[in-house]
């Protein structure tokens, strides 16, 4: 796996992997694969129903709201917020893989605590704006906002919002809760016996996984 | 007290992982910075700048809202998830299967679009119910069945 890649190796004659990844990380990229169209398939279901409808909410009107700020219009900041919390999160989990690529126990414990502080920051801010919206009167199959244009809105505004996040924010707790057994892991010393921190860098595949899908998921609610 | 132990820490996976992995934690925080940079754009763009034109040119401002997230998302997956220094084999059999979503994203959005204009064709007074102000509450009622 840490050899070195010649530039005329012949990959596909046998003997060896031919995309020089270790199994179970090979794995854990079509499992995302897989998860990837799964929300491909929610996301691009939920643009089929735009396209299909004669008006939408304008996101700038309905997600403008930021704790302790009462009734000021703030579009947009709130959920910044949030993505900057996952951006970083990201960044402090691939400081945890780098500490287990040198075998850095400490480095990957003080890591993988500032991830897991960073994925419990992010489902709490998410906790507070599904609680805000459901004190506006939203939830699955009720939807107070109007259309842009003053008109009438569909429940299927809130009905994909709230699957969507919640789908994400389902997947954010499990990653969580992935990380704060790595945590554990790393603690009793399991990697330090095994001799390498391989299973760190599976779970930050899927970390930086669930930081990529509110990339779209940021822009298909919040922007479009 | 924490920067300075982060520091160190820094150092020591930093001269580890040259020999090793050539693990750069200099390009992370690099990715970090054009993630923020890229979301600060959008938040500018879609806070100041896209309330201040009509909704008809909304589509433009969508189209550039796709540019920075499938700039943002490359950065992600080459970078943070390491795919861009793996070898070609491992790069495409991630990537030829994700251009499925290419025909996916189209193919649907078509058929959305397509059954809109369709309801307008066959049923004139669905067109004319979103003009209404507002619309009857069965409008939101009409659509799951």
């Amino acid at each position: 796996m840490a050899e070195a890649v010649s530039a005329n190796q012949k990959w596909w004659s046998g003997g060896r992997s031919p995309f020089n990844v270790e199994y179970g990380k090979l794995m854990m990229w079509y499992f995302l694969m897989s998860d990837a169209f799964t929300f491909g398939a929610f996301l691009i279901s939920y643009g089929s129903i735009r396209f299909a409808t004669n008006a939408w909410p304008n996101p700038n009107d309905v997600f403008s709201s930021f704790p302790g700020m009462g009734h000021t219009h703030l579009p947009l900041v709130f959920v910044s917020l949030m993505t900057f919390i996952l951006i970083m999160s990201s960044v402090t989990m691939v400081l945890a893989v780098g500490a287990g690529h040198s075998k850095d126990r400490a480095g990957v414990i003080k890591w993988m605590l500032w991830t897991i502080l960073g994925g419990i920051a992010f489902l709490a801010c998410q906790a507070w704006e599904w609680t805000h919206l459901y004190h506006q009167g939203a939830w699955w199959g009720r939807n107070p906002f109007p259309n842009y244009d003053g008109t009438q809105s569909t429940t299927n505004f809130t009905n994909f919002f709230f699957t969507i996040t919640g789908f994400h924010g389902f997947h954010v707790f499990s990653g969580v809760i992935i990380n704060i057994i790595m945590l554990i892991m790393a603690i009793n010393g399991t990697f330090e016996r095994r001799g390498h921190y391989l299973m760190i860098e599976k779970a930050g595949l899927y970390w930086h996984f669930v930081d990529l899908v509110w990339v779209f998921v940021f822009t298909c609610f919040y922007l479009f | 007290m924490q920067e300075t132990h982060g520091h160190t820490s820094h150092g020591h996976t930093e001269a580890a992982h040259a020999e090793e992995h050539g693990f750069d934690t200099k390009a992370i925080w690099r990715t970090f910075w054009i993630l923020l940079v890229i979301t600060c754009i959008e938040l500018i763009v879609g806070m100041f700048i896209a309330p201040r034109f009509p909704h008809t040119t909304k589509v433009w401002f969508n189209i550039l809202y796709i540019i920075f997230t499938g700039a943002k998302a490359f950065y992600i997956i080459a970078e943070f998830m390491h795919l861009k220094h793996e070898i070609k084999n491992m790069i495409m059999t991630i990537a030829v299967p994700a251009l499925l979503f290419i025909w996916f994203i189209g193919a649907f959005l078509w058929d959305g679009d397509s059954f809109k204009n369709l309801r307008h064709k066959m049923d004139p007074y669905k067109a004319e119910s979103h003009k209404a102000q507002p619309a009857p509450p069965s409008h939101g009622e009409e659509h799951l069945k």
